[in-house]
C-alpha cells in the first residue's frame, strides 16, 4: 500500500472515532428537538459531566493503570452504568427544574434558560475541577492491533482503544433506534413528536416522555464523556461547548428530529473534520465544517435524511 | 412607591424638559464617577464606555430579532467586521490610515453589506434554521479573520497578492486610530491639552453616549416607519404578513442589513478605543451575550433594552468583574462569576419569560402564529398596548411595561395546566 493511502486510510479511522462520539451526543439533540423543538444548549455540557464524573468515580476506586482482568470486566462497566445513570438523572433534573416551567412561555424564553444552565455548569465544572486542561488516566490498555497483535506491515494505527469506543457508541447507537422504532414508549416518543397535542388526546402521557428522552439524551451524552474520556485522555471544562457546537451541527446536517440522520450526521462531520485536518489545515476545519453546514441548509434546510419540506415545528 | 411618584413626575413634564433632565444625568456620570474612581482601584469609566458599547450592540440586536423576529445566534459577526474593517483602515503598517471619523462610517457600510450577504442565504429558512445559519457565519467569520494573516491570491499565472497579511492574525491589530477630540475640550470642564488624542476614557464616554442617542433616536423613527411596521408585522405571522403586501426579501434583508450597520458602527469604536483587536474577542459568547441582554430585557422594547442592556453589562462589567473581587479577595470570583450569570439567567426566565421591561408579549422571534388575542389566556399573559412602552407616552408608565397582574398568573396556572 502507498504511504498516502495509508495516511488517508488511519485519517478516516480518527474520522470514524470523533463521529461515533459525535453521534452519542448528537442523539440527545435531535430527540430533544424533535419532541419540544428547544435547542438544547446545555446539553453539550452533559457529556462534558460525564467525563468529569466518570474521571471522579475513577479516582475512587483507583484501578490500575492500564486495567486488570476486574477492571475491564467489573469496574468499566459499573462506572460506564453509573456515569450514564447520573449524566441522566442531571439532565432530568435540569428539564424539570429549567424548561418545564417554561413550557409555555415566549418561544425563545428555553432557548436562553438552556444558555443560563450551560454557562452555570461550565462554570461548576471548572472551580471544580479547575479551568485548565486535566489529565484523564490512561486506564484502557493501548495496543496497535494490525501491527503488534496481526503482525500486519503497515504505518495504520487501530488500537484497542478504538475498537473500545466502537463498542460501547455503536451498540448504544443500535439499541436507541431499536428502543424508538419497536418499543411502545419509543412510539409514544415519535407520537409526541409528530404532535404533542394530539398525543396527549390519545391518552399519551406526554410529560413522561419527555423526562425519558431526557433522560436517555443525558445517559448517551454522559456515556459518550466517559469513553472519549478514556480514548483522548485529557479535556477541559468547556470541551462540552466546543463538542456539543459539532454535535448539534451534525444533528441539524442528519436533519434535526431524525434519529438515524444524527448518525449520519455526526459520521460525516467526524470524516470532514479528519479530512480537512489532514488535507486542507487544522486552522480551516471549522470553516470547512460550517460552511458545508451553510450550504448544505441552503439548498435542503431539511438536513439529509430530513422531511422533504422544511419542518416548521412549533 | 417612589417609583410610582418618579413615575408621575416624569409624566407631568414636558418633552423638552424630559431631554433636558436625562442630557444633564448624562453629563454628570463621568463627574459623579471621577472621585469614586479616584478613592478606589476600579477603573468605572472605562468598564463603562464598554458596557455601553454593548448596550448598543444589544440595540442593534433588537432591530433584527425584537423587531423582526429573526433569531440571530452570530451577531458577533458583524462587531468583529466592523471592528476588523476599523484596524485595516487605520493600522499603520497597511498605510491606510484613514481619519477616524470617516472610517467609522466606512465600517458601518462594509458590515451592512456583509449583512446583506449574510442575511441572502437565510431568507428560504425559517425559525430555528436561520438562528443556525446565523451561528454557522458567528463561528466562521472569527475564525476567517485569525487565517487571514497570510493571503495568497492567485488566478492562472496572474498573482493578485502574495502573502498578505490583512488581519495580523492571532497577534491582533494594534495600535490603531485614534480620534483628534481636541473640539471636545473646549465643552468640557477639563484643563485643555489633557484629552487631546483618545486615551481619556471621559472623551469616550461622550462619543458612545453621543453613538448610543443616535442609535436609539435611529430604533425610534425605524420602529415607527412603514418598514418597521412590516417587520413587526413578520415576526407576528409571516405568511399574513406577506398576503398584505410585505416583501419578505426586502424586509429581512434591510432588518439584517440595518441591524448589521449599527454592530460595525460599536465595532469600529469600540476598535479605536480599545486599541487592540484580537479574534477571540468576538466569539459565539459575545453574541450569545447580547441576545441575552435583548431578551432578558424584553425584545422589541429599545428603552427596555436600552435601560437592561445598562444593568446586565455594567453588571457584568463592574459589579461582577471588579467590585466583587476586591470585596472577596479570598474566593476566585472569576469562576464563580459564570455560575451566578448563568443561575440568574435561568431564574430571570422562569419568572418573567417575557423580559424584565418586555411588555411586548406577542412572542418576539417566536415564528409562527400563536393564538393571542384572548384575554387571560394563561400561556400568552393579556394582549397589552404593544409599543406603547416604547414610545415613552404617558399611559406606557401604566399599561406597556407593567401589565404585571395577569402576567403573574400566567405562571401559576402555564404550570398547573401540565398534567
Amino acid at each position: 500500500m502507498s504511504i498516502a493511502l495509508e495516511i488517508f486510510i488511519q485519517q478516516a479511522i480518527i474520522g470514524l472515532t470523533i463521529g461515533s462520539y459525535l453521534a452519542l451526543i448528537a442523539l440527545g439533540y435531535t430527540m430533544v428537538y424533535g419532541i419540544i423543538g428547544l435547542i438544547n444548549f446545555a446539553h453539550g455540557d452533559i457529556f462534558a459531566f460525564g467525563f468529569f464524573a466518570s474521571l471522579t468515580i475513577f479516582g475512587f476506586f483507583a484501578p490500575s493503570q492500564p486495567f486488570g482482568a476486574v477492571g475491564l470486566l467489573v469496574l468499566l462497566p459499573l462506572v460506564l452504568l453509573l456515569t450514564m445513570l447520573l449524566a441522566g438523572g442531571l439532565n432530568t433534573a435540569i428539564y424539570r427544574i429549567a424548561y418545564r416551567p417554561l413550557r409555555h412561555a415566549p418561544r425563545l424564553a428555553p432557548l436562553i434558560t438552556a444558555v443560563g444552565v450551560s454557562f452555570a455548569l461550565e462554570a461548576l465544572f471548572a472551580v471544580w475541577q479547575g479551568p485548565s486542561q486535566i489529565n484523564y488516566p490512561r486506564y484502557f490498555p493501548d495496543v496497535n492491533i494490525l501491527s503488534d497483535w496481526l503482525g500486519l506491515d503497515t504505518f495504520i494505527i487501530l488500537s484497542t482503544k478504538d475498537l473500545f469506543l466502537f463498542a460501547v457508541t455503536i451498540p448504544l447507537m443500535i439499541g436507541l433506534t431499536v428502543f424508538v422504532e419497536r418499543t411502545r414508549l419509543g412510539k409514544a416518543m415519535r407520537a409526541c413528536a409528530q404532535d404533542r397535542e394530539a398525543a396527549a388526546l390519545v391518552g399519551i402521557n406526554v410529560d413522561k416522555v419527555i423526562t425519558t428522552t431526557f433522560f436517555i439524551g443525558g445517559a448517551l451524552a454522559g456515556a459518550a464523556g466517559l469513553v472519549w474520556g478514556l480514548y483522548i485522555n485529557s479535556g477541559r471544562f468547556l470541551m462540552g461547548f466546543e463538542a456539543g457546537l459539532l454535535a448539534f451541527t451534525a444533528a441539524v446536517v442528519g436533519g434535526i428530529g431524525n434519529i438515524r440522520g444524527a448518525v449520519l450526521g455526526a459520521f460525516i462531520i467526524g470524516m470532514l473534520k479528519a479530512m480537512s485536518d489532514l488535507y486542507i489545515s487544522g486552522e480551516w476545519t471549522r470553516i470547512v465544517i460550517f460552511g458545508a453546514l451553510i450550504l448544505l441548509l441552503v439548498f435542503k434546510p431539511s438536513g439529509i435524511l430530513g422531511a422533504s419540506e422544511a419542518p416548521e415545528k412549533l | 412607591m417612589s417609583m410610582a411618584r418618579l413615575g408621575t413626575f416624569w409624566n407631568a413634564l414636558p418633552a423638552w424638559g424630559r431631554i433636558l433632565l436625562i442630557g444633564a444625568l448624562i453629563f454628570l456620570v463621568p463627574l459623579i464617577i471621577a472621585p469614586i474612581e479616584a478613592r478606589t482601584s476600579f477603573g468605572i469609566l472605562t468598564s463603562l464606555n464598554r458596557a455601553l458599547i454593548f448596550v448598543v450592540l444589544a440595540l442593534g440586536l433588537n432591530i433584527v430579532v425584537g423587531f423582526a423576529g429573526l433569531l440571530d445566534l452570530g451577531y458577533a459577526a458583524f462587531f468583529a467586521i466592523g471592528a476588523y474593517t476599523f484596524g485595516i483602515l487605520t493600522w499603520p503598517r497597511h498605510g491606510l490610515e484613514l481619519g477616524f471619523f470617516m472610517a467609522i462610517w466606512v465600517c458601518a457600510l462594509v458590515a451592512a453589506v456583509f449583512g446583506l450577504i449574510i442575511g441572502s442565504p437565510t431568507l428560504r429558512l425559517r425559525g430555528d434554521y436561520l438562528a443556525i445559519v446565523t451561528l454557522a457565519f458567528g463561528e466562521i467569520v472569527p475564525i476567517l479573520v485569525r487565517n487571514l494573516d497570510d493571503v495568497t491570491l492567485r488566478i492562472g499565472d496572474w498573482v493578485l497578492v502574495e502573502h498578505f497579511n490583512l488581519t495580523n492574525g492571532t497577534q491582533g491589530m494594534s495600535p490603531l486610530g485614534k480620534p483628534d477630540l481636541s473640539f471636545i475640550e473646549a465643552l468640557l470642564p477639563v484643563e485643555p491639552g489633557t484629552l487631546s488624542v483618545g486615551f481619556d476614557p471621559r472623551a469616550w464616554y461622550f462619543i458612545i453616549v453621543l453613538l448610543a442617542v443616535i442609535v436609539v433616536f435611529a430604533s425610534r423613527r425605524l420602529e415607527a416607519s412603514r418598514l418597521g411596521r412590516a417587520w413587526k408585522a413578520m415576526r407576528d405571522d409571516e405568511t399574513a404578513a406577506n398576503f398584505m403586501g410585505v416583501d419578505p426579501i426586502r424586509t429581512k434583508l434591510l432588518a439584517f442589513a440595518i441591524g448589521a450597520s449599527f454592530s460595525g458602527l460599536a465595532g469600529a469604536i469600540f476598535a479605536s478605543m480599545i486599541q487592540v483587536i484580537s479574534y477571540e474577542m468576538f466569539r459565539f459568547q459575545v453574541s450569545i451575550f447580547l441576545l441575552i441582554i435583548v431578551i432578558l430585557s424584553g425584545a422589541g422594547s429599545i428603552y427596555g433594552v436600552l435601560i437592561g442592556g445598562v444593568i446586565i453589562s455594567t453588571f457584568d462589567t463592574i459589579l461582577l468583574a471588579q467590585v466583587l473581587p476586591s470585596m472577596l479577595p479570598n474566593v476566585d470570583i472569576q469562576q464563580w462569576r459564570w455560575v451566578f450569570f448563568g443561575a440568574g439567567l435561568v431564574l430571570i426566565m422562569l419568572f418573567r419569560p417575557q423580559g424584565l421591561f418586555g411588555g411586548d408579549r406577542h412572542g418576539a422571534a417566536r415564528g409562527t402564529p400563536t393564538v393571542t388575542g384572548v384575554h387571560g389566556t394563561p400561556a400568552h399573559g393579556t394582549p397589552t398596548v404593544t409599543g406603547a412602552g416604547a414610545h415613552g407616552t404617558p399611559t406606557a408608565g401604566t399599561s406597556g411595561a407593567h401589565g404585571t397582574p395577569t402576567a403573574r398568573t400566567s405562571q401559576g396556572p402555564g404550570a398547573e395546566a401540565e398534567p
